[in-house]
C-alpha cells in the first residue's frame, strides 16, 4: 500500500485516503480534433511497466489533486508534484534518470 | 426555535468520553489564502490572521482552520454564521471568493480523556503519537469509511467534524473503539 | 505415553491448575500451558487425523509451524475450526474439538482410504474425475465438496469484537528472541521511535531453551536485563502475543494481536490488527526446524527434535518415556541431553552423518547416551503411536539392522530460516550450501518508496543460528556445531515402498513419492508441483514441507535447489482472523448508512426503506396491513389529487461560483446554463467525455456569479469530484469555486393540486403565486418562520415546489407541512412513488434509462444539447460515428396489449438468431411500473428507430418462453400538455 506525499497540504498520505486518476499529462482533444486524435485522448493509455505519471487525488484530505510519478514495477517514487502542471518538472526527471539512465520521456 | 443537531446529547464513555457537541457555527471561506484582502477579511470576521497549512487557530468565538490551499474553515456561534458570510461578502466584494454557511451540514463531536488518541488511531491512518500531532494541527483524514477532521484542544482532548449523514455511523465507531477493555495502552 | 514431569516448566504455574476439555473429556493442565503442552501432559498425542487418507496424527511441533495438531475450538459464537493446538493459550473452561474423522478419533471410517493410497497418488482426482464430463458437477463434486475440508463452519455469529490500530514507526522489529531484542537495543538507543512484536507471550525466542551464556550471564538473564532496558526507553513499545503477518509496499505492515483470545471472558477485543507504518523493518523472525523423510515418520509420537526439548523445559512435559533421536545436525544432541537430564531415557542418538564429534556430541556420550552414526531409520513402528523404530544404514536401501523399542522419535533435518516477512514485498533468497538453507540475499532486499532496502534481517532468520553469529559484539559461550548433513531422504537409497510412507506435507499428505511423480510426469517448476501434488497448500502453507518438498523434487530433476527454486511466500504468515481484517465494519457499521434530517420521523412511521448510495431513503410508507404496491399507489394517487410531500433532501446541491462560473457551467452541460437568469431554474444534461449521459438535474442560478447544481442522489460526491477535477486538472486558470452544500439543506417536494395553499397557509413573506414564482423559477425567504428556498420544480408533473430549508430545521418543518397539510390529507410518499410518476410523465432516470452507454440523443433529449457551444464536454464523442449512427436504440413509451406489466429488463425480440445461438434483439426495457393513475402497466425502453415505429407492436421476452406484447407509444402517458405543473 502506497503513501505519497500530497503536494497541496504537504501531508505524507496513507493510499487509502487517496484516489487514483489514471495517466497524467494527457491532453485533451475537444470538437474539431481528428478521430485518431481523439481516440487516443479517450483510450490509449501508456500502462508501462517501468516510470509512470499519474493523477492521484487526497480524496479523504484536502480534496486536492496532484500528480505523481512512480515506478510501477518497484513502486519506488521519484517524485510528486502539483496538477496545474503540463510536463513532468526537471528535478523528478533528474531523479527518474539517476535510477534508469537509459529513461526518456515520450 | 425547533433546531436540530444530528445526534442531540449522543454520549458513550470508556476509554475515552465520546459526546455530541451540538450546533456549530462552520462557515467555508474559498479564496486565494495568500491575498492580503483575504487576510483581511478573515481579521475582520475572526479576529485572527489565515493559518498556516494544516494549522487551526483558536479564536474567542470558535477557531479558523487551513483546510486546502485555497479553503478555510471557521467556526463560530450556530447562529452568527449567517452573519459571518455576510462580513465575509461585505469585505471581500469585488474579489473572487466563496463564502457559504455550512453549519448544518456537519455533525461535531467531542472525545476526551487519556485514550482519546488511541480511539483515533483504531479508525484513521494517522500518525498520532504526541510528537506527531498535537494541538494547533488541523488533520482532514479518513475515519473508518468516511471523510472527517479533527483536532485537538489540549492533550488529550480532540475534536471531530464529520458530514450530519453519516453522524450515526462515526458516533457508533468511536462508542465501539472507546468500549472498556480495548485499552492499547501505546501512546 | 507423554506426561507432565514432576518439575520443571518455565512457561507454566504450576500453582494455577485449570481445566479444560478435549473432545469432551474434562482434562487439567496449568496456567502458561499451551493446548499442545497441556493434551501432552494428559497424555493425548493423538490430536487428528490427515486430510486425504485420515492417517492419525500426533504433536509435531511446538509453534506456528505445526500442521497436524488442528482442532476445532470453542462453542457457539466463539467456535473456530482449524486452530493450532501448539500456539493455542490454555484458559480455565477451553473447549476443543479434534477434527477430520468420522465417527471419532479413535477409530475413523475415513482412515480407509489410507488402504487405498497407493491409488490416490498426486493427481489423483485431476485424473480421475474428468471422466464422463457431465459426472463432475452432478456426482464427483458433491460428494468430494463433502469430504473436503478441515474442521468444521462457523455456525454462529461471532460474538467477539475487533478491531485495527494505526501506528507509525521508525523501526519495526518482528520476533522477539535474542536477535531482535538486540536489535531494539540499538535502534532505541539511537532515539528511533522503535515497536517490537513478538508472536508469543514470551521472550527470548529460543535461547532460553537452547542456553548459551552471554557477557558472563546466562541467555535468561542477558533477556530480561535487555527487557529492563528496553523497558526504561520511552521510545521503545514491546508487544507479545503479536504476529507480523504481512510486509507490504512502502513499510505497511499488518501484525495481529491476539489481545483476549486467552482471556474469552474479560471485554476486550478478540484480535488487534495493527495497521503499522515502519520507515524500517527488522524481521528477527527465527528458524523452523526441518523433519526428515523416513518412512512412518508422521507416526504420533514422531516429534521435531526442538519442540520436544520445549515441552520439556517450557512446560515441563515429557513427550515419551524413550526417545530415540534422529538427526543430520549437531543442534538435535540438545534435545537428547535435555531429556536425559529430565530423568527420561534415551536408548539411541541416530545420526546419518558418518562422524559425530562435535562438542554436543562428545557431551551427549559423556552422559552415556548412545550414538550410532553413518544410521538413518529405516521405517518407525507402530500405529497410532510410536513403538519402536527399525535402524539401517543412511548409505543404503533400508535393510533393517536393528529394532529399538521407544514411544518417541525426536527428527532433525537441520534448520529453515523464516524468511517469509523478507520475502513478502519483493525480498530475494540465496541458498547457502553450507547451512543447507535459503536465507535473505542482501543484495535484493524489499526496497520503499525511496528506492532503498526497508527491510534487514538479523538472527537466526538469516541463517545465523548460533548466538555468537547474532551477538557479534558479545562474548558468547555456546558449544561449537560440527557442520550438518543434508539428508533429504533417509535412507537415501530407499525403494518405492518407502518412499510411499515419507511424509513430506502431514497436513495435506504429500509424500516423498508424490513429488517424484510430479516430476515423472514433467512438472519441472515449483510452483507447478505445489499445485499438482497440494504440497504447502493446507493451512501451514509448508512451513515444514516446502524445503524437503523442493529438496526432493530437484534430486528427482537432477538439478540444483537453488535453480528449482522456492514457491512464493504470501502474507499472512498465519492465518489471521476474518473478524480481525473487518476491524470495526460489522453488524451496524458494516458500511456507513447515511441518514437526512427527517430519517428519524420515517422511522418512526412505518417506512419501508431502500438503499440509494450510502443513503437510506423511504421505499414507501405502509400503513396497517397495506401491501407495498398498495402504499405506493395510495401515495401516488393522493398526491395527484391532493398533496404529497417528498424527502428530497439527498438531491445532491453543489455550489459553482465566480467569474467563470458561467463559462464553466457551459463546459459541464450540454445545454447553454450561461444564459440562465437569476431567480431562474434550468433542467441540464451532464455527460462524460465520452459522450454518455452521466447525470442530470436542475441548475438555479443564485446570482450573477453563482449557480446552485441539483445532482441526482447518488451523483452528489463524484460530480463534485468531477467539477473538481476539472477545475483543478485541466481549466486551472479559470476563477471558479466550488462547494458541496447537499447536506446544510433539508429539501422537500411538497406536490400535488393543494401544494401551493398549504405553504401559504403556513405564511411567511413569500409570493407562490404563479405570477411572482412561476414554474422554473426559484425564490428564498420565508415559509412561516423557516428560512427556505423555494423551486418551483416538477418531477411528478403535479404543481409543485422544491422547499429547501437548514438541515437543522428540516424535521420541524416536515413536522410543520403534516399539520398544516392535515386538511388536505398530506401524504409522505417514498421513492417508488416518486419513480412511477416520473415515469408517467416520460422523464428519464439515471440509472434506469441510462447505464453508462446512453448518450442524450438516444433518449430524445436532443433539445437539451445546444447547438451553439463551441464545446462542451461530450461534444467531441457526440461526433463519432457511433455516437451518430442512426441505428442506435432511442427511448420510447412500451404498452401492452393486455394492460400487464412488462418484466423488469426484457427485450424486444427479433428475427432469427446470432452467431451464438441467441434470438435476436431490436430494443429493452429500461422502466416499467403500474401506473395506478391508468390503471395498468406503462414502461419506458430504448427501441431500434423506435420514435418512427409509433403504433407497431413488439414481442418482449420473459422468464420463460411466453412473450408479452407490447405498443410503441410516446412515453408521456399523463398529462402530455403539463398543464398541471403550470399553475
Amino acid at each position: 500500500m502506497l503513501i505519497l506525499t500530497c503536494p497541496n497540504c504537504g501531508l505524507a498520505a496513507d493510499e487509502t485516503e487517496l484516489s487514483p486518476g489514471g495517466e497524467a499529462h494527457l491532453k485533451r482533444f475537444g470538437p474539431g480534433s481528428e478521430d485518431a486524435d481523439f481516440e487516443g485522448y479517450l483510450f490509449h493509455r501508456a500502462n508501462p511497466k517501468g516510470v509512470h505519471f499519474e493523477r492521484w487525488r487526497h480524496a479523504y484530505g484536502c480534496g486536492k489533486w496532484f500528480l505523481a510519478a512512480r515506478d510501477t514495477a518497484t513502486l519506488e517514487v521519484f517524485g510528486t508534484y502539483p496538477a496545474q502542471t503540463t510536463e513532468p518538472p526537471a528535478e523528478i526527471i533528474t531523479r527518474i534518470r539517476a535510477r534508469h539512465p537509459d529513461w526518456s520521456p515520450t | 426555535m425547533s433546531e436540530m443537531s444530528a445526534l442531540p446529547g449522543a454520549v458513550a464513555g470508556g476509554l475515552a468520553d465520546i459526546s455530541e457537541l451540538g450546533l456549530q457555527g462552520m462557515v467555508t471561506l474559498k479564496a486565494d489564502l495568500s491575498a492580503p484582502e483575504t487576510a483581511a477579511a478573515v481579521r475582520a470576521a475572526t479576529g485572527t490572521a489565515v493559518p498556516d497549512r494544516r494549522r487551526i487557530i483558536e479564536t474567542e468565538t470558535g477557531a479558523v482552520a487551513w483546510m486546502a490551499p485555497d479553503e478555510l474553515l471557521i467556526l463560530c456561534a450556530h447562529d452568527g454564521a449567517d452573519a459571518m458570510v455576510t462580513s465575509l461578502c461585505n469585505t471581500l466584494k469585488g474579489r473572487h471568493y466563496l463564502a457559504v454557511n455550512v453549519s448544518d451540514a456537519r455533525a461535531f463531536f467531542a472525545i476526551e480523556g487519556r485514550g482519546a488518541r488511541e480511539v483515533l488511531a483504531k479508525l484513521a491512518p494517522v500518525d498520532l503519537h504526541p510528537e506527531s500531532f498535537g494541538p494547533g494541527e488541523m488533520r482532514r483524514t479518513r475515519l473508518a469509511q468516511v471523510p472527517a477532521a479533527f483536532w485537538m484542544t489540549s492533550g488529550d482532548s480532540i475534536r471531530l467534524i464529520c458530514f450530519r449523514s453519516v453522524a450515526r455511523y462515526v458516533f457508533d465507531c468511536l462508542a465501539i473503539s472507546a468500549r472498556d477493555g480495548g485499552e492499547v495502552g501505546y501512546f | 505415553m507423554s506426561t507432565r514431569l514432576a518439575t520443571g516448566g518455565r512457561l507454566v504455574d504450576r500453582g494455577a491448575q485449570i481445566e479444560f476439555s478435549f473432545n469432551g473429556k474434562r482434562l487439567q493442565g496449568f496456567l502458561g500451558d499451551t493446548l499442545a503442552s497441556a493434551l501432552l501432559a494428559n497424555g493425548q498425542m493423538l490430536v487428528g487425523r490427515s486430510f486425504k487418507y485420515h492417517r492419525p496424527r500426533g504433536i509435531v511441533a511446538s509453534g506456528p509451524e505445526e500442521p497436524n495438531a488442528l482442532v476445532n475450538l470453542g462453542e457457539a459464537g466463539r467456535f473456530e475450526p482449524n486452530q493450532r493446538a501448539t500456539t493455542t493459550e490454555l484458559f480455565a473452561g477451553l473447549s476443543a474439538r479434534s477434527q477430520n474423522h468420522w465417527p471419532s478419533l479413535e477409530f475413523d471410517i475415513g482412515a480407509l482410504n489410507s488402504y487405498a493410497a497407493r491409488v490416490l497418488p498426486a493427481g489423483f482426482y485431476y485424473k480421475t474425475f474428468i471422466h464422463p464430463r457431465p459426472f463432475w458437477k452432478h456426482v464427483f463434486e458433491p460428494i468430494i465438496r463433502h469430504s473436503a475440508g478441515l474442521g468444521a463452519a462457523p455456525k454462529d455469529r461471532d460474538a467477539d469484537r475487533y478491531e485495527h490500530f494505526y501506528v507509525h514507526v521508525d523501526v519495526l522489529i518482528v520476533g522477539g528472541g535474542v536477535a531482535g531484542l538486540q536489535a531494539a537495543l540499538k535502534a532505541g538507543a539511537e532515539g528511533k521511535r522503535v515497536l517490537l512484536v513478538e508472536q508469543t507471550s514470551a521472550w527470548g525466542g529460543r535461547a532460553p531453551v537452547d542456553g548459551g551464556d552471554i557477557d558472563g550471564t546466562t541467555a535468561k538473564e542477558w533477556i530480561n536485563t535487555a527487557l529492563q532496558a528496553l523497558g526504561n526507553m520511552p521510545n521503545v513499545a514491546l508487544r507479545t502475543r503479536c504476529m507480523g503477518a504481512g510486509v507490504y509496499d512502502h513499510g505497511y505492515v499488518l501484525a495481529y494481536e491476539h489481545v483476549a483470545d486467552h482471556t474469552p471472558q474479560t471485554d476486550a477485543p478478540r484480535h488487534r490488527l495493527w495497521r503499522i507504518r515502519a520507515g524500517h523493518v527488522v524481521t528477527a523472525t527465527g528458524a523452523i526446524e526441518r523433519p526428515l523423510s523416513f518412512a512412518g515418520n508422521d507416526v504420533p509420537g514422531v516429534m521435531l527434535a526442538a519442540a520436544m526439548r520445549d515441552y520439556v523445559v517450557n512446560f515441563g512435559v515429557s513427550p515419551g518415556d524413550r526417545t530415540v533421536v534422529v538427526t543430520n545436525n549437531d543442534d538435535a544432541y540438545r534435545t537428547a541431553i535435555i531429556l536425559h537430564q529430565a530423568g527420561l531415557s534415551v536408548p539411541c542418538i541416530v545420526d546419518a552423518r558418518p562422524q559425530a564429534d562435535g562438542e554436543l556430541a562428545m557431551q551427549a556420550k559423556a552422559l552415556g547416551i548412545r550414538v550410532a552414526t553413518g544410521a538413518g531409520i529405516a521405517t518407525v513402528r507402530g500405529g497410532k503411536r510410536v513403538t519402536g523404530v527399525a535402524l539401517c544404514r543412511q548409505a543404503g536401501e533400508g535393510a533393517t539392522t536393528e529394532e529399538i523399542a521407544c514411544d518417541a522419535v525426536a527428527m532433525s533435518g537441520g534448520w529453515s530460516p523464516v524468511v517469509h516477512l523478507w520475502s513478502h514485498c519483493g525480498g530475494k533468497l540465496v541458498w547457502d550450501d553450507a547451512r543447507a538453507c535459503f536465507r535473505p540475499d542482501p543484495d535484493r532486499p524489499p526496497r520503499g518508496a525511496d528506492g532503498e532496502a526497508f527491510v534487514s534481517v538479523t538472527g537466526a532468520a538469516n541463517g545465523d543460528f548460533a548466538l555468537a553469529e547474532i551477538l557479534p559484539d558479545a562474548r558468547v559461550e555456546e558449544p561449537s556445531e560440527a557442520p550438518l548433513l543434508p539428508v533429504w531422504m533417509m535412507p537415501q537409497g530407499a525403494g518405492v515402498a518407502k518412499r510411499a510412507k515419507m511424509w513430506l506435507d502431514f497436513q495435506n499428505d504429500v509424500k516423498v513419492s508424490d513429488v517424484q511423480l510430479a516430476a515423472r510426469e514433467g512438472y519441472e517448476s515449483v510452483e507447478h508441483t505445489k499445485r499438482y501434488t497440494t504440497l504447502g497448500m493446507a493451512t501451514d502453507q509448508g512451513k515444514l514441507s516446502n524445503i524437503n518438498g523442493l529438496a526432493v523434487l530437484s534430486h528427482a530433476l537432477n538439478a540444483p535447489i537453488p535453480q528449482v527454486g522456492t514457491t512464493t511466500f504470501r502474507p499472512p504468515y498465519t492465518p489471521i482472523s476474518m473478524g480481525a481484517i473487518a476491524g470495526e465494519a460489522r453488524g451496524d457499521i458494516f458500511q456507513p448508512i447515511r441518514r437526512t434530517p427527517i430519517h428519524d420521523w420515517h422511522e418512526e412511521n412505518g417506512a419501508a426503506f431502500e438503499p440509494v448510495g450510502q443513503w437510506r431513503r423511504p421505499y414507501c410508507f405502509p400503513r396497517g396491513q397495506e401491501s407495498h404496491a398498495e402504499a405506493v399507489a395510495r401515495e401516488i394517487t393522493a398526491t395527484r389529487t391532493s398533496l404529497g410531500l417528498l424527502d428530497a433532501s439527498t438531491l445532491g446541491k453543489i455550489l459553482v461560483r465566480g467569474p467563470d462560473a458561467g463559462r464553466f457551467m457551459d463546459m459541464l452541460y450540454t445545454n447553454m446554463m450561461s444564459s440562465l437568469k437569476p431567480g431562474r431554474c434550468r433542467y441540464g444534461l451532464m455527460c462524460n467525455e465520452n459522450g454518455f449521459l452521466m447525470d442530470d438535474g436542475v441548475v438555479a442560478r443564485l446570482d450573477e456569479d453563482t449557480f446552485l447544481v441539483h445532482t441526482t442522489t447518488g451523483g452528489a460526491d463524484h460530480i463534485h469530484a468531477h467539477m473538481e477535477d476539472w477545475l483543478q486538472c485541466e481549466w486551472w486558470d479559470w476563477q471558479v469555486f466550488t462547494a458541496n452544500v447537499t447536506e446544510q439543506w433539508a429539501q422537500v417536494a411538497v406536490v400535488g393540486p393543494n401544494a401551493r395553499k398549504v405553504l401559504e397557509k403556513l405564511g411567511g413573506d413569500l409570493d407562490l403565486s404563479a405570477a411572482a414564482l412561476p414554474f422554473m423559477g426559484w425564490a428564498e425567504g420565508r415559509i412561516g418562520d423557516f428560512r427556505a428556498r423555494v423551486f418551483r420544480i416538477s418531477f411528478s408533473g403535479e404543481l409543485s415546489f422544491e422547499v429547501a430549508v437548514p438541515a437543522s430545521r428540516g424535521r420541524a418543518f416536515w413536522k410543520a407541512l403534516h399539520e398544516a397539510g392535515a386538511e388536505f390529507g398530506a401524504t409522505a410518499y417514498g421513492t417508488e412513488a416518486l419513480h412511477v410518476m416520473r415515469a408517467e410523465k416520460g422523464f428519464i432516470m439515471i440509472g434506469d434509462e441510462t447505464d453508462g452507454t446512453v448518450i442524450p440523443q438516444d433518449l430524445g433529449l436532443d433539445w437539451a444539447i445546444s447547438g451553439k457551444k463551441e464545446d462542451y464536454l461530450g461534444k467531441r464523442a457526440h461526433a463519432r460515428a457511433h455516437m451518430t449512427d442512426p441505428a442506435r436504440w432511442k427511448l420510447v413509451g412500451l404498452q401492452t396489449l393486455d394492460g400487464s406489466v412488462l418484466p423488469d429488463g426484457s427485450y424486444a425480440l427479433a428475427q432469427g438468431r446470432n452467431a451464438n445461438g441467441q434470438r435476436n434483439t431490436q430494443g429493452r426495457v429500461t422502466s416499467t411500473y403500474l401506473s395506478p393513475t391508468l390503471g395498468r402497466g406503462i414502461a419506458m425502453g430504448l427501441v431500434l428507430n423506435g420514435p418512427e415505429r409509433m403504433g407497431e407492436v413488439l414481442s418482449f421476452n420473459t422468464v420463460g418462453e411466453a412473450t408479452v406484447e407490447a405498443r410503441i407509444v410516446s412515453p408521456v402517458f399523463y398529462d402530455p400538455e403539463g398543464e398541471k405543473q403550470n399553475v
